[in-house]
């Protein structure tokens, strides 16, 4: 009777089966790097912001990460827009969807969307933008480990250069770029960076004030606690 | 009630700072509720100050401007305009806009006499102080405007009958109890007004 | 009724007692304060286990709350806006970063969603544990497990309104369900959903149910639940009934009034809980994953299916039960038995007050069937709950079958296995393990 309820309690240790895939490369965190971060939001502004929208972050918020609103309105404000805007794009909805077959996502919230199993968001972003290789069967003439098929065309190639997938499943740089494979991932780390940032401004704010309220609950949990321990004195 | 149940008087104490504890503790949890019914950055921004271009505005022409909602007008004054701004203060409200405006205040550098900062250029908020009706224009002077036989030229409000002159002064003996308000301005160049703030800010 | 048999409030002169002697006459506000505080006699022997109903109302009231400041904010259109996102996934966008606080507000109402499952989870077992649902308490039971069913709903809608594509294909595959069963099964789900497909129809409904039908209906359950157990009075560890002994102004001997003693306590609970609430707040808000899912940051599109769709993790042991269902019976195929025994596996649990044989009530007092029967009841749950979570295969299959068969056996079984079962006598008075 005991064998099998001992049995019965290992039954479930059968569901733990594993399956191997795709490996994510581990983003260089730049968090609260303030400056990594204001060049990863130029880059972003530069390369991303023409196709993509981020129509949730105003570029005043990039105050978080120390510009001011004349460097914001010198450096990444390039149309009529006002510091207080959102990041948004004029490429019409539509007509992406036209273009490129599937229109280019917001990616407000990327960093904390592309978060799962296999690694963060940052992670799987990281691993993503430095994982474009030449494949001419696509109509963009690029493919990506990480998103196989993806409709996206390599926007950074020239920067990066150009990798190809090779017969032992390995990417290999084959034609350099403007960037030493060692500055690009530099660059792409701060690109991610931002986006990580994007993805949740508040993110350093919200723990540095979860210290603050645990240190005060804790305080509050010794007042009752002791509050608890006089009132039951009496009862046996 | 004395101290000498000593008993009693620890568990009063506890009593007394858990509830402190605890009544600071619900205050500071309500802070963040009762914040988050101020304007949000989007209203914020929807409220911030706009540019108005007025380098093609033509001498007796008005435009109509938005900032937070409200038609700001901005008149270009003729001379004939300007000559008819000081005859009628004894038939105006406050004359000298001694009256301080609730909500926004005008630039410091506004000159009482025509109220703006360049004497050509008027730039009011163009609501009725009385109810919140707009005022349509009445720039025809004398008897032709249909209004008095000595009318100098400005405003009138089609919901209750209140007139403004063309500095915005509201006449006496009419519903609205003052002056339609200058937004807070300043000139970026000659032909650009900010409007919404007093100073050019960054 | 406990009003009439209260003396009124006499003033001793002062204001506040002037004024309350006046409400007194007109309000039975002495009256309910003694019947369900200062003289509702609770058993002293309460542990670990009893927090959880008043934390459970604390979760409710801090989920009211954060909800009536989120609705200020909060806009239920499935339309695209100009940069082709839904509106409603925009405006959790705008509240978590232009409303000022709204990142907090909306992190407790999310926390605090998947708080209250855990809670009440807990809550449900302290009933298992200790036969809270015995005689006369079925009342309760059964008025908590249709809180635990609104509490279901609750859930479900309210997930729909971020309008991810969690949400939406989340609400696809549940309110598909309804089109298993035959016959009507089509229409009930176009009828429920309002349109062909799930869109803007079915988010403002959910809306509407989850702001306000169903919080009133829960309000409803929770007042109907606390006034049925303060009637009979409250069960306790040792599974035995305190009222049986009475001293001469009878007032149970194993009693201690709820307020003082009970109000003190709670409170050191409800901060403790609030320690753990805040680490996942302003810690780990997304809870790895299972609290806010990274899917759910993608807005909703009805032409993708993400590759992996779960439940939240407080529905997954019954979706297990669900996909477990892979074989056709008789003339009802598979997905209709996997529908029924779905249902059957939330169902059962009211028939507990009547399934349960035993001569004593506590887990205390029981013999070995009845705690291996719990012990494997709990495993089988858990694992159905991580089952859940994962994609299926052959192996997970097979094992979320084993365990659905354990856990119905739990209840099946349990008339014979609580009457065989070898108890050990009672105690007299309450004892403090």
């Amino acid at each position: 009777m005991k064998k099998l309820l001992f049995f019965l309690l290992l039954v479930p240790l059968l569901a733990f089966a594993a399956e191997g895939e795709l490996h994510l490369d581990k983003a260089p965190d730049v968090s609260g790097d303030n400056a990594a971060l204001q060049r990863g939001a130029r880059i972003f502004v530069n390369y991303c912001l023409s196709c993509h929208s981020a129509s949730g972050m105003r570029y005043n918020r990039l105050h978080d990460i120390g510009l001011t609103d004349k460097e914001i309105k010198k450096n990444l404000l390039f149309t009529t827009d006002k510091v207080g805007d959102l990041m948004r794009v004029s490429m019409q909805h539509a007509d992406a969807k036209v273009w490129f077959g599937t229109a280019p996502p917001d990616l407000t919230v990327i960093a904390r969307a592309r978060s799962g199993e296999l690694g963060s968001g940052a992670d799987w972003l990281y691993t993503y933008l430095r994982g474009f290789y030449r494949d001419a069967s696509r109509p963009t003439g690029w493919n990506n480990v990480v998103f196989p098929n993806v409709a996206m065309p390599h926007v950074l190639w020239q920067l990066q250069g150009e990798q190809i997938m090779g017969p032992d499943g390995k990417l290999k740089l084959v034609k350099s770029g403007t960037m030493t494979p060692q500055e690009y991932d530099a660059m792409v780390a701060d690109l991610v960076g931002y986006l990580k940032y994007m993805g949740e401004p508040v993110a350093g704010f919200r723990k540095k004030l979860g210290v603050g309220v645990l240190i005060a609950l804790a305080l509050l949990f010794g007042l009752t606690y002791a509050l608890k321990r006089e009132f039951w004195k009496d009862i046996h | 009630m004395s101290c000498d149940e000593k008993v009693d008087c620890g568990r009063r104490r506890l009593l007394f700072a858990s509830a402190t504890a605890g009544g600071v503790a619900t205050v500071a949890a309500a802070v963040p509720f009762l914040s988050s019914l101020a304007p949000s950055e989007r209203a914020k921004s929807a409220g911030a100050p706009v540019e108005a271009d007025i380098s093609k505005l033509a001498p007796g022409e008005m435009m109509i401007v938005q900032w937070r909602g409200k038609p700001v007008w901005i008149l270009h004054r003729t001379k004939e305009m300007l000559a008819n701004l000081g005859n009628h203060d004894n038939e105006l409200v406050d004359p000298n806009s001694e009256r301080a405006q609730s909500g926004f205040q005008p630039p410091p550098s506004m000159k009482p006499a025509t109220r703006s900062i360049k004497p050509e250029i008027m730039v009011v908020v163009g609501i009725c102080t009385h109810l919140g009706c707009s005022p349509g224009e009445k720039f025809q002077t004398g008897a032709a405007s249909g209004i008095a036989a000595d009318w100098p030229g400005g405003f009138l409000c089609p919901c209750h009958g209140s007139t403004f002159d063309l500095a915005g002064r509201v006449f006496k003996n009419k519903p609205a109890p003052s002056n339609l308000p200058v937004p807070p301005h300043v000139y970026l160049s000659d032909s650009e007004i900010l409007i919404g703030e007093n100073t050019k800010g960054a | 009724m406990a009003g009439s048999s209260y003396e009124k409030f006499k003033s001793d002169g002062t204001l506040a007692g002037n004024l309350l002697e006046w409400v007194d006459a007109r309000f039975p506000a002495t009256s309910m304060w003694k019947a369900h505080l200062s003289e509702y006699y609770a058993p002293k022997n309460f542990n670990f286990w009893y927090f959880f109903g008043s934390l459970a109302l604390l979760v409710l009231v801090m989920q009211i709350v954060t909800g009536i400041f989120l609705v200020m904010h909060y806009k239920p259109d499935a339309e695209l806006n100009a940069s082709g996102v839904p509106i409603a996934f925009a405006s959790i966008e705008y509240i978590m970063r232009d409303v000022p606080w709204g990142w907090l507000i909306r992190y407790m109402h999310s926390t605090g969603a998947s708080a209250f499952f855990i809670v009440v989870y807990l809550h449900m077992f302290r009933g298992l544990l200790y036969g809270s649902y015995r005689k006369p308490r079925e009342l309760i039971w059964i008025f908590g497990v249709l809180i635990y069913l609104c509490l279901m709903a609750e859930a479900f809608a309210g997930y729909l309104l971020p309008w991810g594509q969690m949400s939406y294909w989340g609400a696809q595959v549940i309110l598909n369900l309804f089109g298993a069963i035959p016959v009507v099964g089509n229409d009930l789900a176009t009828w429920i959903r309002g349109d062909y497909v799930i869109g803007d129809a079915t988010l403002n409904r959910m809306f509407s149910f989850h702001v306000i039908a169903i919080p009133l209906a829960l309000l409803g359950l929770v007042v109907a639940h606390l006034l049925a157990l303060h009637e009979v009075g409250s069960n306790n560890p040792d599974g035995i009934e305190i009222k049986k002994k009475k001293d001469e102004r009878g007032i149970p001997l194993d009693g201690i009034p709820f307020h003082p003693y009970y109000t003190v306590k709670d409170i050191v609970g409800v901060v403790v809980f609030l320690m753990a609430f805040s680490v996942v707040v302003f810690f780990v808000p997304e809870g790895g994953g299972y609290f806010l899912e990274s899917n759910n940051f993608i807005p909703a599109n009805p032409m993708v299916t993400p590759p992996h769709i779960a439940p939240v993790w407080y529905f997954t042991p019954f979706y297990s039960i669900l996909r477990a269902n892979t074989i056709n019976f008789f003339w009802i195929d598979a997905k209709l038995w996997g529908v029924i025994f779905m249902g059957l596996g939330v169902m059962l649990f009211f028939f507990l007050p009547w399934l349960d044989r035993s001569p004593v009530k506590s887990i205390r007092y029981r013999g070995p069937l009845y705690k291996g029967a719990l012990a494997i009841f709990v495993v089988a749950f858990g694992t159905l709950g991580y089952l859940g979570i994962q994609p299926p295969t052959p192996s997970r299959t097979m094992v979320s079958q084993v365990c659905a068969i354990l856990y119905f056996a739990f209840f099946f079984l349990m008339p014979i296995y609580t009457k065989l079962d070898k108890c050990r006598p009672e105690p007299d008075r309450v004892t403090f393990k």
